[in-house]
């Protein structure tokens, strides 16, 4: 009963942002004309919507920088490399994919797995209890510019190791350490990665003195 | 573990105390904040903030192409020593476009038999939504901004990457050769010019320290040399590159290879009709005046004219001039100034487009291999060389002069001192939300306690965290 309660809780907690239903809507809309389609490329447009949508959930919360970074990557990076692999690899016109029932069941089954584990942990919260949380339906927000979309410049500063939550009118003038070493390890493995795109696209002319030949002319 | 490094250098390097201490003023939300009282819900009043300001925007992005596309047949014809229209509309011919666009209206809307119907529908939309999303974030003035994002330039990049989507699935789903090719060339292009187009863009955003574009422009105020183009030699080549890669991002000659009249037929779009194609060109112009206005924001000082007379002529008192005449919370005065300062922006949005038209109808051309061979062989090293170069340079000129700009007339952006003129007496400005002001005597107060000290918003995952 209570599990009931919390869900109708979240409900109308939820149904305070109209945007989030049409977000929400159109995410998981996209994400099951995903499944149902068959041609290639009509998945990949059902993935725009999706994870488009899903960025404007990220925006709707003020996660400006998650949203534009799911834009860019998701959605401008790697849904045009889909497209462009199909269109690169296929052999014939609008290429369609037929799953054999047996693929069908067993990635139904792991969607229903996924579902109830977060259903289940959804559920597990209790939102009655969120101070913050009026039963009569009110959500205590305010209007707030001043930290409205001011989400990288601390992120940004960390990375950067200075840590302005902790040092910024500091009287000593000391600095944190903040993320630097993280981000510079990052930095390296993405630097090892483009050197090795770039040995393994390079051209072999060695090998093949022909080939060589060829691509000095 | 804790480095020990003197405040004043910390200051200076970092260099954003007056971004983290001063009021982060929202412009958007002043249409929000006036509604706020007067409607039921909070809902409603972001409904109508978000209805005006889209009702703006998309009255720009229909107007622009209307204008831009006059202009290049005019530019057009006289750089081709002709005439260019001279019929519709009276002398000038300036009713062309409005023309051509009932033409267009009329005309059949074809699907053709071997094409995906849905995709080929559905494209043309994907083209013009990315396009116009992207000037949700461009500053047309101080406080002009629908949506004033902390990570304005990075949503307009990303949204601006959407763009290429609907060209590849136009030219996928169109069933043509022609197309097809043209979407390919459109897929490896843009994917390719988008790197050195971001590292460009991050240079002035290097140097200042924010990637929100009102922030960016607001600092720039003063004199032109205190335009990032002339704040140092890399921020003044990256300009240059930044162009060149944005005249190429949005598929114009001479890197409009998707196009290809002489190869393509009319490349990706070659199948399409009536309005539908026009929604291509919309997207095309909007395109090239999003690339246009970030240059403008990112490199030319944005609203501001460049000779120094904001400050003389939009006094506090201007600004202030017809406060609460016609509605509470407006004031004649700074509206005034706002408008000047949109049309700065535009004039100087419009001459970029225009420079872009002239090196159209000026330079042949180029091969797909030469385009790709300038981007990954030129374009990329040079931004790679000048995004190192501008993080290396303040540091540089910091140990020579003590100060982290060499132009003596510039502030010295992110000294302490520094505060943008828009927000030295923020409380008066009519414009901006008055309750969560900050006193300048606060600037020091650590960000989390003034955060604390605000009326916070109750997002769900904030809520969920704490």
């Amino acid at each position: 009963m209570s599990v009931l309660k919390s869900i109708i809780d979240l409900f109308f907690w939820l149904f305070q942002d109209g945007a989030f239903w049409i977000f929400a809507a159109t995410a998981a809309g996209g994400a099951v004309a995903v499944v149902l389609t068959q041609n290639v490329v009509r998945m990949a447009f059902w993935l725009i919507l999706s994870l488009g949508a899903t960025a404007g959930l990220f925006f709707s919360l003020n996660a400006d920088f998650v949203g534009a970074a799911q834009l860019l990557i998701y959605v401008g990076g790697t849904l045009v490399l889909l497209i462009f692999g199909v269109m690169l690899t296929a052999s014939g016109p609008f290429v369609s994919i037929k799953s054999n029932p047996g693929d069908l069941v067993k990635s139904a089954l792991a969607g229903v797995a996924l579902l109830s584990l977060l259903l289940y942990s959804a559920c597990q919260v209790n939102w009655m209890d969120s101070e913050h949380y009026d039963p009569k339906g009110v959500v205590a927000t305010g209007f707030n510019p001043s930290a409205d979309g001011n989400t990288t410049r601390e992120l940004g500063l960390s990375f950067l190791g200075a840590r302005p939550d902790r040092d910024l009118g500091s009287k000593t003038g000391a600095l944190s350490a903040g993320y630097l070493l993280p981000f510079e390890i990052v930095s390296v493995h993405l630097l090892v990665v483009l050197v090795g795109a770039a040995y393994l696209a390079r051209a072999k002319r060695r090998k093949s003195p022909a080939a060589g030949g060829s691509a000095q002319a | 573990m804790p480095t020990e490094m003197p405040t004043e250098v910390s200051t200076q390097l970092i260099g954003m105390n007056w971004l983290f201490a001063s009021p982060q003023v929202n412009p958007g939300g002043g249409i929000a904040e006036y509604f706020r009282e007067k409607v039921p819900s909070e809902a409603w009043a972001f409904g109508i903030a978000a209805v005006v300001h889209a009702f703006l925007i998309i009255n720009f992005f229909a107007v622009a192409p209307l204008f831009f596309i006059w202009l290049e047949r005019k530019v057009a014809g006289r750089i081709q020593d002709r005439l260019g229209p001279t019929r519709v509309g009276g002398k000038f011919g300036w009713l062309q476009t409005l023309a051509d666009g009932v033409k267009l209206i009329q005309k059949e809307d074809l699907c053709p038999q071997a094409a995906d119907n849905m995709l080929f529908r559905m494209s043309p939309y994907l083209v013009f939504v990315a396009s116009f999303a992207a000037l949700l974030v461009l500053p047309w003035s101080d406080g002009w901004v629908a949506q004033n994002l902390d990570v304005g330039i990075f949503f307009m990049l990303a949204v601006m990457s959407l763009e290429v989507i609907g060209v590849i699935l136009a030219g996928y789903s169109s069933g043509s050769k022609w197309a097809l090719f043209g979407g390919m060339r459109e897929a490896a292009q843009v994917v390719s010019y988008e790197i050195p187009m971001a590292i460009c863009a991050l240079v002035p955003v290097t140097a200042m320290g924010t990637l929100n574009m009102v922030d960016i422009s607001r600092a720039q105020s003063g004199l032109f040399t205190n335009w990032m183009l002339f704040h140092d030699p890399f921020c003044f080549i990256a300009f240059f590159v930044y162009f060149t890669v944005a005249t190429a991002s949005v598929k114009r000659a001479p890197f409009d290879l998707a196009e290809a009249e002489s190869e393509l037929v009319a490349g990706f779009h070659t199948e399409y009709s009536g309005i539908r194609w026009s929604y291509f060109f919309m997207a095309e112009y909007g395109s090239m005046f999003a690339v246009s206005g970030i240059a403008t924001a990112l490199f030319l000082g944005g609203w501001q004219t460049g000779l120094g007379i904001e400050d003389a002529l939009f006094t506090e008192g201007f600004r202030n001039w017809g406060k609460d005449s016609i509605f509470s919370g407006f004031a004649v005065g700074n509206y005034i100034a706002n408008l000047f300062g949109c049309l700065v922006f535009l004039t100087k949005g419009c001459v970029l487009v225009f420079v872009q038209m002239w090196v159209r109808w000026t330079l042949p051309r180029l091969r797909i291999d030469q385009v790709m061979a300038t981007c990954l062989k030129y374009l990329l090293p040079i931004s790679c060389f000048l995004f190192l170069g501008i993080t290396l340079w303040p540091l540089c000129v910091y140990k020579w002069t003590g100060r982290t700009t060499l132009l003596p007339s510039a502030v010295p952006l992110g000294q302490k001192s520094y505060v943008p003129p828009a927000r030295r007496a923020p409380p008066q400005r009519p414009r901006e939300p008055q309750q969560n002001e900050i006193k300048q005597s606060e600037l020091n107060v650590p960000v989390p306690e003034m955060r604390e000290s605000k009326q916070t918003t109750a997002l769900p995952t904030q809520e969920v965290r704490s």
